[in-house]
């Protein structure tokens, strides 16, 4: 394949919807989905006189996004215009910020193929988002909708640290990991809460010099950043082994064929002509307002995985996995408040948990259980009051009710039973309907005892502690 | 005579016994629109039902003895760029001939508390780029003292109607002079306050870093009432500011002893016509006579102001005006070929010749490539100058000066050479981008036209400059004199 003769170079810009209440400069709701043009105002809707007037909940999230990107944050910011054309922007400028941003100098450590790599962050400015255009009548007529126009936006610029579709994966993942233990936005590529251009570019292994890059837009998922990139390494890679030259342009991705086409060339780059924004005044962040800001940033994911490596001694795999939520780590430490089975909880939650998501396709915060529910039923499992059998049913009943499993086994009967004379009949009543299985163990056919196990739990409806009559069947049948 | 003759405290007490209804007074204002309107041509759009109601509506709390403020019942003319829910705002420009606001400047809201009567909006270069009035998309609004002369601009409306006596006072605006200048023009006073004292929130930005809602009026006492109702920190305005407003009234004492004036040299050089610097240097012997103190003094960078002040406010035009691309609101070219193209041919038919050319001069100072020589130079002039103003400020309490070069020019006089017509801010575009508060009052004619004088103060000492100006005329009598028409 070409493409192993060249080196990926690659920076992503993303932007992110910040969810406060109301929008970055007027007080008009940011609420998603409501029915068009009702979130609007003189403000928003850029009429004549009307002037912004910033949203200081939108800095503090923006300021604590940054922080926990490790960004320097500046002392004086300011927003400045960026001019240019579309309906989807009402005032024909968006108000965003040039040469003082919120934060920079930052990055992010990510993990691929366990190995740790570091992707420094440029920058993290605040910025409005535009309105939304429909095309409709077989694109001769455009709606705009303009509920979106002035959602506060953060933008983070990454170095072009990034070598390959699978280290933007990551990045994209462990951004989307930090933003939410942060709690500024639900970032859902989906529904456009995060969006993200790719800066791809190619260049011979061993050449100091960046390739020529082309941008890549309209990726509106992981799995098509990573199908964006691929192909567009193939593209690049084809051109420089025929001699030619990449052009430097904006591409956008098309989902339906996977392939890149061609938006608009260097020539017809715009100029925004950014200025300092007059209507607004700088932005002075005090020491004292930066303190309590970061008093807000909980412990983040590489905090805590490290934290239940050592201290739960779980798998880093295991920790990476369970940390990369913070929905799902904070659930494997509420457990821990019921039980000490630190590792019992990890592998009950990768496994079950995960598996009951995954197959229904479900997010955690749709599902009932409780971290004091998994911890219970762990320690009933240490204590033999239930069987695994029993859990996984104790298990499946606190998904889906939140029940806790003392109730779930008492109101359906599952405890387990551990008396042996109760065990005993149930056993030789299983030993005289089963006279071949008897005969083939005793003929050294080992195998045949976990037919004779399994006749005698369904039995007892999975009741029966199963290494007690693993031993009186033995015994039994040796008898 | 007009009931527009009489002081705020006679208008009060005359409404308060009953000797004068608001109906009445909004009727002299009618009254005197119809009669004089037809040549002046102050008035873009009028509010005659609405005002009718209103004025019906005041009296009846009149009646009812509610309490009443000092503008109470004054019918008011509000130039075109302050918008006026449900009337018409155009800016002057058939850009925007059908836009009908959907909300109320704060100005306007302000006046509306204060129980005035909005009479109807006054015409205006425009975007109120301009000093002429010439540049209004409608008509020419004519100096009511000679018709064949311009009242100046960009608050030329609001100037005339004022010294035509068709409203008891107006709001302009002020970027590079826009109030002082027509206000010295058609011989009566006009305020453009410290920037940030009163609230930009709806009015149309045309350079947003120096735009400023201000009064204008017959004497200053008016002014002083008209500002301390609309001045006061504003939350929609970022750019307001957080300041106590003092009783500006209270501070008309008649008592200027003591205080010490700078005349710049630069004001009175070249290109001053010579009666303009005699009727502001005998004002100065005024002053003397007084108890003030004068002195020459240099602001040095006077002579780069015109050129830093074209650079930023057309900076700022060219993307405060983007906004109107007939797409959402205003009047939308028909049959584009395509979106480029709607956005190409409604800006060329809706601006005029005098925004297109800012606009190009400020998309242009904004340019990549261009920034740093033009727009950044052009903001580091600006601190210059703002220092010239506050190194003479450690030493003086006012900057006197006249207002503009010449009295009013004819109309169509330069209208060929913009050059020329920008020069005519040389003594305000310099206050404005210190963004200090300056008042122009009348201080003598010349050939049947008013010579404005300029009294220019510290930033929020509106009440020194106000003690100033009202000290001159209580001992003159230039502001007592009214055209024919």
């Amino acid at each position: 394949m070409t493409t192993n003769k060249y080196e990926t170079v690659v920076g992503l810009e993303v932007h992110v919807e910040l969810h406060t209440k109301s929008k970055i400069f007027c007080g008009c709701s940011t609420e998603f989905g409501a029915p068009a043009n009702t979130h609007t105002c003189p403000v928003c809707l850029g009429h004549p006189g009307v002037l912004p007037v910033l949203n200081h909940q939108a800095v503090e999230y923006g300021m604590k996004a940054a922080m926990a990107l490790n960004c320097q944050i500046a002392d004086i910011s300011k927003f400045d215009r960026k001019n240019y054309f579309y309906p989807d922007s009402p005032k024909a400028y968006q108000i965003s910020q040039y040469d003082q941003p919120i934060g920079e100098h930052g990055y992010i450590d990510i993990e691929v193929n366990g190995e740790t790599k570091r992707i420094g962050i440029t920058r993290v400015h605040l910025e409005e988002d535009a309105g939304k255009l429909t095309h409709i009548d077989g694109g001769t007529a455009s709606l705009v909708d303009f509920n979106r126009v002035g959602t506060p936006l953060i933008e983070i610029v990454s170095e072009p640290d990034i070598r390959s579709p699978e280290e933007a994966r990551a990045y994209l993942e462990k951004l989307r990991s930090i933003m939410l233990y942060c709690d500024v936005s639900d970032v859902k590529m989906e529904e456009g809460s995060m969006r993200c251009d790719v800066n791809i570019s190619m260049r011979p292994y061993g050449q100091k010099e960046f390739g020529i890059r082309a941008e890549l837009k309209n990726m509106n998922s992981l799995r098509n950043v990573v199908r964006g990139m691929e192909y567009e390494q193939l593209r690049q890679a084809e051109i420089l082994d025929a001699g030619g030259v990449v052009v430097q342009e904006t591409r956008r991705y098309d989902d339906n064929s996977g392939k890149t086409f061609s938006m608009r060339g260097k020539e017809e780059a715009h100029d925004y002509r950014y200025f300092p924004d007059p209507d607004l005044v700088k932005l002075h962040i005090s020491q004292e307002w930066k303190d309590a800001v970061r008093a807000t940033i909980p412990e983040l994911p590489d905090a805590r995985k490290a934290r239940y490596t050592s201290e739960y001694e779980l798998s880093a795999y295991d920790a990476e996995v369970i940390t990369a939520s913070m929905k799902l780590a904070d659930l494997f430490e509420e457990s821990l408040r019921y039980t000490k089975d630190a590792k019992g909880a990890a592998n009950w939650i990768m496994g079950d948990l995960l598996g009951y998501l995954n197959a229904n396709n479900k997010e955690l915060s749709d599902v009932a259980l409780t971290g004091q529910g998994l911890g219970e039923m762990l320690e009933l499992l240490a204590k033999g009051t239930i069987n695994g059998k029993i859990a996984k049913t104790v298990f499946k009943t606190m998904l889906e009710t939140g029940k806790l499993p003392q109730q779930i086994v008492e109101e359906q009967g599952l405890v387990q039973i551990s008396d042996e004379s109760a065990l005993l009949a149930i056993v030789d009543a299983v030993i005289e309907r089963n006279p071949q299985s008897v005969e083939d163990y005793r003929a050294g056919k080992e195998k045949a005892i976990g037919f004779l196990v399994g006749q005698l739990m369904k039995e007892t409806k999975g009741k029966a502690n199963p290494a007690l009559v693993n031993k009186l069947l033995i015994d039994r049948l040796k008898a | 005579m007009s009931p527009f003759e009489l002081s705020i405290q006679e208008v009060g007490a005359k409404l308060k016994n009953k000797e004068l209804s608001v109906s009445e007074l909004v009727e002299a204002s009618y009254a005197r629109i119809a009669q004089t309107d037809d040549t002046l041509k102050a008035f873009i759009t009028l509010n005659e039902q609405e005002a009718r109601k209103q004025a019906a509506k005041l009296d009846e709390a009149l009646a009812s003895g509610e309490a009443q403020g000092p503008l109470f019942g004054l019918p008011a003319g509000i130039k075109d760029n302050i918008v006026t829910e449900g009337l018409l705002t155009t800016c002057a420009s058939q850009f925007l001939s059908n836009y009908n606001p959907i909300y109320d400047a704060t100005v306007t809201r302000k006046l509306r508390e204060a129980s005035t009567v909005t009479i109807g909006k006054l015409n205006m270069d425009e975007f109120a780029m301009g000093g002429s009035n010439e540049n209004s998309s409608y008509f020419v609004t004519r100096n009511p003292w000679n018709t064949d002369h311009v009242p100046g601009g960009s608050s030329g409306g609001s100037a005339a109607s004022v010294a035509a006596g068709q409203v008891y006072f107006s709001l302009g605006s002020d970027t590079g002079g826009s109030i002082r200048q027509p206000a010295a023009y058609c011989g009566i006073v006009g305020l453009k306050p410290t920037y940030g004292l009163v609230s930009r929130f709806g009015l149309v930005a045309f350079a947003s870093s120096l735009d400023q809602i201000g009064p204008l009026t017959k004497n200053v006492e008016d002014a002083a009432y008209v500002l301390q109702a609309i001045a006061g920190y504003d939350a929609n305005d970022s750019t307001s500011a957080k300041v106590d407003i003092p009783d500006y009234s209270a501070a008309l004492t008649g008592d200027v002893k003591g205080l010490r004036i700078a005349v710049p040299k630069e004001y009175l050089g070249e290109g001053i016509d010579p009666r303009v610097k005699e009727a502001v240097m005998n004002a100065l012997k005024t002053y003397e006579s007084l108890g003030a103190v004068w002195e020459e003094v240099s602001l040095p960078h006077t002579e780069y102001a015109i050129a830093t002040y074209y650079l930023l406010a057309s900076s700022e035009a060219s993307s405060n005006l983007a906004r109107f691309d007939g797409v959402r609101y205003g009047v939308r070219a028909e049959n584009p070929d395509n979106l480029i193209d709607l956005y190409r041919k409604s800006r060329s038919q809706g601006f005029g010749a005098e925004v297109k050319r800012r606009i190009m001069l400020g998309t242009y100072a904004l340019s990549s490539g261009y920034y740093d020589a033009y727009y950044l130079k052009a903001q580091k002039v600006r601190t210059l100058i703002k220092r010239d103003f506050d190194q003479v400020f450690e030493n003086y309490d006012l900057v006197i000066g006249p207002t503009a070069p010449t009295t009013a020019f004819r109309i169509g006089e330069q209208v060929g050479d913009p050059l020329t017509m920008y020069l005519n801010d040389i003594c305000t575009i310099p206050v404005s981008l210190a963004g200090i508060p300056a008042i122009s009052i009348p201080c003598g004619q010349a050939d049947g036209l008013p010579i404005g004088m300029q009294i220019i103060g510290k930033a929020f000492d509106e009440s020194t400059v106000l003690r100033a100006a009202h000290a001159f005329e209580a001992n003159t009598e230039f502001h007592k004199q009214r055209p024919t028409l």
